[in-house]
């Protein structure tokens, strides 16, 4: 990976000759996934750059200067004010439930003035540093131990519970993927993730055995939700609308696809939320089969990266990190193409880089400031 | 905290375990959305590209311009014009209140109509077009267009309709046109997908719903590219549809239009056919009313006023209508007797006024009698004995056969609606249809067209046309479709003796010629038209013994529904035959007063091929005609036409 460049192996690159040992590919890659979101965004406005792909491209600019900022920054200043991001951040998502900024049913955004923030993207990433501090931290040989399993499940349901009252369901299961991909990541016994496999399977039974009791423990759209995943041709005008026009779309794309602003389906409407969730449909929809596993392909390069620099790196709170923040990057793209392609009931995730979404761009941006912080600093 | 290099050992052999068997699930991950891509890309293409095209492609009909109908001259009777209407989209309109009430400044409005169109506009989608106005005048329209800006969502639009331009001279064989209905469509197999077209227009009577098919043409089609909310967004294909075909009617208009107004107030029906062709140059029905009317949508009073009407203006008279024939029928009887070789030409009965048959007193219509009567006076002097007589020596086998052949009691194959079959009484007749033995008297009232019998205008025409020629004339309505014309028929024979027919047609002659005709007032005096014919005058009630014994009430002391129904038929000239009429009063009185001076104008039209020359009356007669002829209101002479085309898009 660093062949382009000789190093010492316990002299760490310090001041401006750490941009030289940057991960210029990984860089790149972002750089090529978020290019194919402003080609989409360009598209599905109907050709017009202002409407999103511009404000997205600013965005991208700013984030990948933060980026790279962040990459200058000692790991060791992540891993010292983990704990204090973490708990701002839960002060943040109870601010978002006292006084959040509502929006389409769901109080997500804090209203700053200039800027609304969205305060569970940020605890994704916060959530993943205190978990890696803290696996860092703990004794190997007590990360198995129940009641040092405790600690982080208290960390995790922390802020996903404060989330799920917004209610955002999507964002509280990535939390706990996220943070289910840390303890993995950790060591913590594979018995435990068997045991929680096992209770989330009963939970689901009850849930679906609940419905239209007293006790019912989702809404009624999250229920009509899992009726249409489960057959999204019921309804193909109501709630499976959607899923059934995404599908339309991405499996009318062929081989090559329609072409370049020529997707039926997203022109003329038909597609929902087609600068968002459902972007992946009109990029399937007009590159077709070339242009969707192109960006899988991408998409998996940036994850076959994360897994490198982490088993490369001999820092513990380092490859934590690039893990945590990788594998949230992939629940990301994984469950929003799985929902895209019917294979996963549609819950309320962007595709990564390439939806239209400003804190998320940029939140994604500066993680990966931290992966490349691990990645420039590692200990060598 | 410093870590102890096997603390950093152990971890990274952990991170290496747990990154690889991470890496490896998300590797999975990844391939099973790489599967599921070409599953649904690759696989399952052409099934998703058809959903697609399915969603975004729609065919939309263009409704073809209908056939227009042309008289046998050329005329057109009925024509598409242009109907310019407004319709409102609510979602570019905003308040649709707000603009219509901008509009009714310039379309007067009722308060109510706005209010269904309020609730109706209400009702349908956002995007769906709702017609404001319809029918507008040009200055209406051009208003519209003019003040565009000022009335958002509203379109001016232009749209063709049926429109008969005679107004009512052809109601009853065209018939009209109007809006599809349900029942419309539940009576149709497979409908043409056109008739969904809300705007659509479809035959509903007469010649306009016999030649439906013919008439309407075939659909255009657009392919257009519609977005998820239905609205167009562009056009891919236009396929202009078809205009249906030209129909050209037997029809004259001249003499269709004088016989409507010669019949006048009158409740009556008159045909008018060429017997060498079967051509019917007139069928009018009076009174008669104004198809625009129910092509606009009628309103419930004026359909109440037609319905209401004692004079029953919608029904035509001239096929629908069915009357017993009166003394109109002694020609059937008379070819019946001679044909059977029972009488000859110089056979005689002896009428005094009466007969007495089986106990029962039949009366002649003259009371004094006739004296001694052959076949040729019986028509003229129209003796009721004679016939009597007759009828009890060939029975009623051979008087309806005859009738059938004359064609009465068969139903004439011509495109118009509800056409009435008559009735040529016989023995099986009665018994399927009463359950009763035939008797004897029936045969004495059937033999002068009373009783049972019954015969509608248009089957006295053809009866007429029959003695005549001794042909077989059947009437035709369809001169040409679309330019092709149907040709001419050849009528086989009647099969009757030639001097059978000729004595017929002598005492047709001597009924208008002869000395004591009963219609001799009635007569043409130029020797080249000399015209033939027979007056009828058919009971609508009977006649008690009491009330013959106290005096017959006149026809004019009853009231009007009891009189008598007059009738006349005729034909002419009576050496070379071309035109056979047949007029039918309803409770006119006689038929000679009434009904014969009708026929003869209107032969004389048809025989003229325009006003009926006055020289061609009697001289004492001609002044009168010529003050009833100036107050006529005919229509104005045949202009022709602006052909209803395709309208602009």
């Amino acid at each position: 990976m660093s062949s382009y460049l000789d190093y010492k192996p316990d002299q760490a690159p310090a001041g401006w000759r750490k941009i030289l040992y940057l991960n210029w590919p990984l860089a790149f890659l972002l750089a090529a996934v978020a290019s194919a979101g402003f080609l989409m965004l360009y598209s599905v406005a109907g050709g017009r750059l202002e409407t999103w792909a511009e404000p997205q491209m600013e965005r991208f600019a700013v984030g990948f200067v933060a980026m790279i900022a962040l990459a200058f920054t000692p790991i060791w200043f992540w891993r010292s004010i983990s704990v204090a991001a973490y708990v701002i951040c839960l002060g943040l998502l109870l601010a978002v439930d006292i006084i959040g900024h509502n929006a389409m049913g769901a109080q997500r955004w804090l209203d700053l003035g200039p800027i609304k923030l969205q305060p569970s993207e940020v605890t994704k990433i916060a959530l993943v540093l205190v978990l890696a501090a803290y696996y860092d931290w703990l004794d190997m040989s007590k990360v198995s131990r129940p009641l040092w399993v405790l600690v982080p499940l208290a960390l995790i349901l922390m802020p996903t519970a404060l989330v799920v009252v917004q209610p955002d369901l999507g964002t509280s299961l990535m939390l706990v993927a996220g943070g289910g991909i840390m303890m993995f990541a950790a060591g913590v016994s594979l018995w435990y993730f068997a045991a929680v496999i096992g209770i989330v399977g009963g939970l689901v039974f009850a849930v679906l055995e609940s419905r239209g009791t007293a006790w019912q423990l989702l809404h009624d759209y999250q229920y009509r939700r899992i009726d249409t995943f489960l057959d999204p041709t019921s309804d193909p005008l109501g709630a499976g609308y959607n899923i059934t026009q995404a599908q339309i779309a991405l499996g009318s794309g062929g081989w090559h696809g329609r072409g370049f602003m020529q997707g039926t389906q997203s022109r003329l409407n038909f597609l929902p939320e087609k600068h968002t969730d459902f972007i992946f449909t009109t990029l399937a929809e007009e590159f077709g089969f070339v242009g969707s596993i192109t960006l899988l392909g991408l998409y998996a390069l940036v994850i076959a990266f994360c897994i490198y620099s982490a088993m490369t790196n001999r820092d513990r709170f380092a490859s934590l990190l690039t893990l945590g923040i990788g594998g949230t990057f992939f629940l990301y793209f994984a469950v929003n193409m799985g929902m895209v392609m019917g294979l996963m009931p549609v819950v309320g995730v962007p595709l990564p880089m390439v939806s239209y979404g400003g804190t998320q761009l940029m939140i994604l941006l500066m993680a990966f400031g931290l992966v490349q912080s691990a990645h420039v600093n590692r200990p060598r | 905290m410093k870590k102890s290099s096997r603390d950093i050992h152990d971890s990274t052999r952990s991170i290496h375990r747990r990154a690889l068997m991470l890496g490896a699930i998300q590797a999975a991950v990844v391939a099973t959305l790489g599967w599921r891509l070409k599953t649904m890309q690759l696989d399952r293409a052409d099934e998703f590209r058809l959903l697609s095209d399915g969603n975004s492609i729609k065919m939309r009909l263009l409704p073809p311009a209908r056939g227009l109908i042309h008289d046998r001259s050329g005329l057109v009777i009925a024509g598409n014009e242009a109907n310019y209407r407004a319709t409102i989209t609510r979602e570019e309109a905003g308040d649709p209140a707000v603009v219509i009430e901008r509009l009714r400044r310039l379309v007067p409005m009722t308060d109510t109509a706005v209010a269904a169109l309020l609730a109706e506009i209400d009702k349908r989608s956002a995007i769906t077009p709702v017609i404001v106005a319809d029918r507008l005048t040009w200055d209406q329209f051009a208003s519209i267009a003019v003040n565009a800006p000022a009335l958002p969502g509203i379109t001016p639009e232009s749209g063709l309709s049926r429109s008969y331009p005679r107004a009512g001279d052809f109601a009853h064989v065209l018939g009209y046109v109007g809006p599809v209905s349900d029942y419309d469509l539940s009576k149709i197999e497979n409908p043409d997908p056109v008739l969904m077209l809300p705007e659509f227009q479809l035959g509903k009577l007469g010649v306009e719903a016999k030649l439906e098919e013919v008439l309407r043409g075939k659909a255009g089609r657009r392919r257009v590219e519609v977005n998820s909310a239905g609205r167009e967004m562009r056009e891919l294909e236009r396929i202009e549809g078809q205009q249906g075909a030209t129909v050209q009617m037997t029809l004259d208009a001249g003499l269709q239009n004088f016989a409507i107004q010669r019949l006048g107030e009158e409740s009556a029906a008159a045909v008018v056919m060429d017997v060498q062709t079967g051509d019917i140059l007139a069928s009018a029905s009076a009174p008669t009313f104004d198809p625009n009317l129910f092509v606009r949508g009628i309103s419930s009073a004026d359909y109440k006023a037609l319905m209401e009407h004692d004079h029953r203006p919608l029904a035509d008279k001239t096929v629908q209508g069915v009357y017993p024939p009166g003394s109109t029928f002694k020609m059937v009887t008379l070819l019946a007797g001679l044909e059977s070789g029972l009488i000859d030409s110089r056979s005689h009965f002896y009428c005094p006024g009466h007969t007495t048959v089986a106990g029962r007193r039949f009366h002649c219509w003259s009371r004094s009698g006739h004296g001694s009567v052959g076949p040729v006076d019986s028509l003229e002097r129209s003796c009721d004995v004679f016939y009597y007589e007759l009828a009890q020596k060939i029975g009623i086998d051979r008087m309806s056969e005859m009738a059938r052949r004359m064609g009465i009691g068969v139903r004439p194959d011509l495109p118009m609606s509800a056409i009435a079959e008559g009735i040529a009484p016989d023995r099986n007749w009665k018994r399927a249809r009463h359950g009763q033995e035939w008797q004897i008297g029936d045969s004495i009232n059937a033999s002068i067209g009373q009783g049972y019998v019954l015969a509608s205008p248009l089957q006295l025409a053809v009866m007429t046309a029959r003695v005549a020629t001794g042909l077989e004339v059947a009437p035709r309505l369809i001169r040409a479709i679309d330019g092709t014309a149907v040709p001419d028929p050849v009528f086989p024979p009647l099969g009757l003796e030639e001097g059978n027919l000729k004595v017929a047609r002598a005492g047709m002659d001597a009924v208008m010629n002869g000395g004591s005709g009963t219609a001799a007032k009635a007569r043409i005096v130029r020797p080249e038209w000399r015209m033939a014919g027979k007056t009828g005058t058919s009971q609508v009630r009977n006649i008690t013994a009491a009330e013959r014994a106290r005096g017959v009430i006149r026809n004019d002391q009853l009231p009007w529904n009891r009189r008598d129904h007059a009738l006349f038929v005729c034909y002419a000239p009576y050496e070379a035959p071309r035109y056979a009429v047949s007029v039918v009063v309803e409770h006119g009185g006689g038929g000679s007063a009434v009904a014969a001076p009708i026929a003869r104008d209107i032969l004389l039209y048809a025989l003229a091929g325009g006003l009926p020359p006055l020289d061609a009356y009697p001289p004492g007669q001609r002044d009168e005609i010529r003050e009833m002829l100036a107050r006529m209101r005919l229509a104005p002479s045949p202009v022709a036409q602006a052909s209803g085309g395709r309208a602009r898009a």
